[in-house]
């Protein structure tokens, strides 16, 4: 048997210079998402609860007019990292020049949205700075008497909700889903000068030159373990994207108390009607009634619009987890104790194949 | 080629049960599989092996009932196993599971692959296969849900929410792999039976057998701490709309009305 040696662990990292909270915004084609807004946000109440400062980060290669917009957000401060190898995110680049400005900066708090691509990017920054990282918090807090950061998370598919902290390492990193976090009002009236990092990469090796505020601040990136680079080759959208969950004001989702799926024809006229988008529970994804794009729940999309419809739509646990924070909740089933009501604002029990043609009757006749 | 699988078993139910001391999640007496991207990850080293040779290994850190996980591997067509395990392990965070894996891979040999699940069904939190390859220094590619191999040339599409990329680069590289990758295989029931007879198909190693830093272990070497956890409740106070059918629909229309949200 082991015997752990106390004598052992590790040195603790000196955390005490570490300020300042930090978004990482994500831009596709040098266009933000939505979760960037989100973040800022959310960064704001953390910023201010602290009594300190919020920076949002953006690389890209044209980005400029674009990030002006996070001052709206009330941003303190935008960095932007403007080079032609930081159009697409790539994991080496885009983890060679953030490390850099995190070492450089010092940020106490990192937010990124818990996307394809931060989830790709997030792992890889909290190894290389030997920090923590959470995953797909869905909510955030700040600790006042130690001044640490509470992240909050689902785990074991939504059945249990987990509260990390990361006490002795900085940044206090953390991962946030698209659509969890509430986008505040844009302020226009309060604006900024953005600043420019400038960063010098080549293909073997990335060497970022920081300029910031006139002073010039040389770092060297140590690439040296990886000399080989991933190449994007092409990024192409799918039709099927056009399903787009995580912006609509309104869901109207179906189950497995559809029926069938030529009965999702109802389903998909109420949607049609509210000019909504069409949602389903893995059941009938799985029963291959509707494509996947259309899942909403743990393992499909986190989707919080103004009003979400299920239909047939029992309430599993890990469908729950990706709509209950919709802003109001209708539920159409013919079982009063489906769990589904239990969340919802306004119940109505009955047969959904009733009930949804008279909704889109009703709605059409009101426009 | 030589290629790495790492697997992770899992608890398969909803059941969660859960250490109040220290927050971390009790397995015993709950059934266990291989997480099921890691099935896809292991179905896709096999198919690579037969169709080009080489061989493929497989690596788990877990307690000593993970060796049944590495048992259904080797009936799934893995060559070695490698089940790392050790009480210095325990509560450990992606960070320390990321470290020691790493190792245990480095002490496993070289490998031109290195697969992973995207994420795990328990702690589902999708880090553990990026951190290894910055802990190996190796190029990653995630969310794979297309591969082609050829020479040295690794090309991947790599799902994206509203469609794909594909990525190039040179072995070595880490891959995490989504559903749709492949449909994995069942076990062989004669692979099943020559692992029971062949014992040494599983090597177990602890920190004797590998070389780790004995301060970047375990729950005290963990950045992030499990501070809390809780089952979720939802505290919302539905109201049931009476009536027909027909009334139901409009008085759900006036409280719409009333609250101005259409
Ligand atoms: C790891 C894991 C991940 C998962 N991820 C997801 C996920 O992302 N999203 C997800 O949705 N699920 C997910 N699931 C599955 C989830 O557990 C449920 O099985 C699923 O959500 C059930 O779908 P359902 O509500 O449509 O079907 P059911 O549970 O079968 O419910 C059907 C409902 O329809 C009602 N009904 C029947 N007929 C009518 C009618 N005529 N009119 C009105 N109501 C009617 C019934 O009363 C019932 O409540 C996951 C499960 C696991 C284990
Ligand atoms: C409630 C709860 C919440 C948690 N939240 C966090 C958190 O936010 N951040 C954090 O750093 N840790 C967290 N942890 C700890 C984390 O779950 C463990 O470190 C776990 O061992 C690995 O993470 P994962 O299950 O998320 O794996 P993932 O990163 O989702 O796994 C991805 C892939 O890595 C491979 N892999 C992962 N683990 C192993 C293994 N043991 N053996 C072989 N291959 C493996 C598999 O191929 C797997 O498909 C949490 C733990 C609990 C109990």
């Amino acid at each position: 048997a082991m015997e752990i040696d106390k004598e052992e662990t590790g040195e603790k990292q000196d955390i005490s210079g570490y300020k300042g909270v930090w978004v990482l915004a994500e831009q596709r084609g040098n266009k933000l998402l939505d979760v960037s807004f989100e973040l800022c946000s959310e960064g704001r109440k953390l910023a201010d609860e602290l009594g300190t400062s919020l920076s949002v980060i953006v690389l890209g290669s044209d980005v400029k007019e674009e990030a002006k917009e996070l001052f709206a957000y009330k941003a303190d401060n935008v960095y932007i990292v403007e080079d032609e190898e930081l159009k697409d995110y790539r994991t080496e680049t885009y983890t060679a020049v953030i490390c850099d400005l995190i070492n450089e900066f010092k940020p106490e708090i990192v937010l990124l949205g818990a996307t394809h691509n931060g989830r790709d990017l997030g792992p890889r920054i909290s190894a290389r700075l030997d920090t923590g990282l959470t995953a797909d918090c869905t909510k955030l807090e700040i600790d006042k008497e130690r001044n640490i950061l509470l992240q909050t998370r689902p785990a074991f598919g939504g059945n249990l909700m987990a509260t990390i902290i990361c006490p002795d390492h900085r940044p206090q990193m953390s991962t946030v889903r698209p659509g969890v976090m509430e986008k505040a009002e844009p302020d226009h009236s309060k604006t900024g000068e953005i600043e420019e990092i400038e960063v010098e990469i080549n293909a073997e090796n990335v060497n970022s030159q920081i300029t910031d505020s006139g002073k010039i601040i040389n770092l060297k990136s140590d690439l040296s373990d990886i000399d080989i680079f991933t190449t994007i080759k092409e990024i192409v959208k799918e039709a099927k994207a056009s399903v787009n969950l995580e912006d609509a004001d309104i869901i109207v989702s179906g189950g497995r108390g559809v029926g069938s799926p030529e009965n999702f024809e109802l389903i998909e006229e109420l949607a049609t009607v509210l000019g909504g988008e069409v949602g389903a529970s893995r059941a009938v994804v799985d029963e291959g009634w509707i494509e996947k794009p259309h899942q909403v729940g743990q393992t499909g999309k986190t989707v919080k619009p103004k009003v979400y419809f299920a239909c047939g739509i029992s309430g599993a646990i890990q469908h729950k987890a990706g709509m209950e924070n919709s802003n109001l909740i209708i539920a159409i089933n013919t079982d009063q104790d489906a769990p589904i009501f239990e969340i919802c604002d306004y119940g109505l029990v009955g047969d959904l194949k009733k009930i949804v043609p008279l909704l889109s009757k009703a709605f059409a006749e009101l426009k | 080629m030589n290629i790495l699988v790492c697997v992770k078993q899992v608890p398969d139910t909803d059941e969660v049960r859960i250490d109040e001391e220290n927050g971390t999640l009790i397995r015993d007496g709950v059934p266990s599989i291989i997480n099921p991207e890691d099935k896809i990850a292991l179905e896709e080293a096999v198919r690579l092996k037969e169709e080009q040779g080489g061989k493929v290994t497989v690596i788990s850190m877990g307690p000593p009932q993970a060796k049944t996980a590495l048992l259904e591997a080797y009936a799934m067509g893995a060559d070695e196993c490698i089940l790392v395990s050790d009480r210095a392990f325990a509560g450990s965070d992606t960070w320390a599971t990321s470290y020691t894996l790493a190792q245990g891979i480095k002490n496993a040999g070289e490998f031109d692959i290195i697969f992973c699940g995207r994420q795990a069904i328990d702690g589902d939190t999708a880090q553990v296969g990026p951190q290894i390859a910055e802990n190996l220094g190796m190029p990653q590619i995630t969310y794979v849900r297309g591969l082609e191999v050829e020479g040295e040339k690794v090309k991947a599409k790599r799902a994206l929410e509203d469609g794909y990329s594909v990525v190039e680069t040179k072995m070595p590289v880490l891959l995490t792999v989504i559903d749709g990758l492949n449909k994995p295989r069942y076990p062989s029931i004669k692979r099943v039976v020559a692992a029971f007879k062949k014992e040494d198909c599983i090597k177990v190693w602890s920190t004797d057998d590998f070389e780790v830093d004995m301060s970047k272990l375990g729950l005290d070497a963990s950045p992030t701490q499990v501070y809390d956890t809780f089952v979720p409740t939802n505290e919302k106070k539905g109201e049931f709309l009476e009536g027909n059918e027909k009334e139901k629909v409009e008085k759900l229309l006036e409280k719409l009305k009333l609250e101005q949200v259409l």
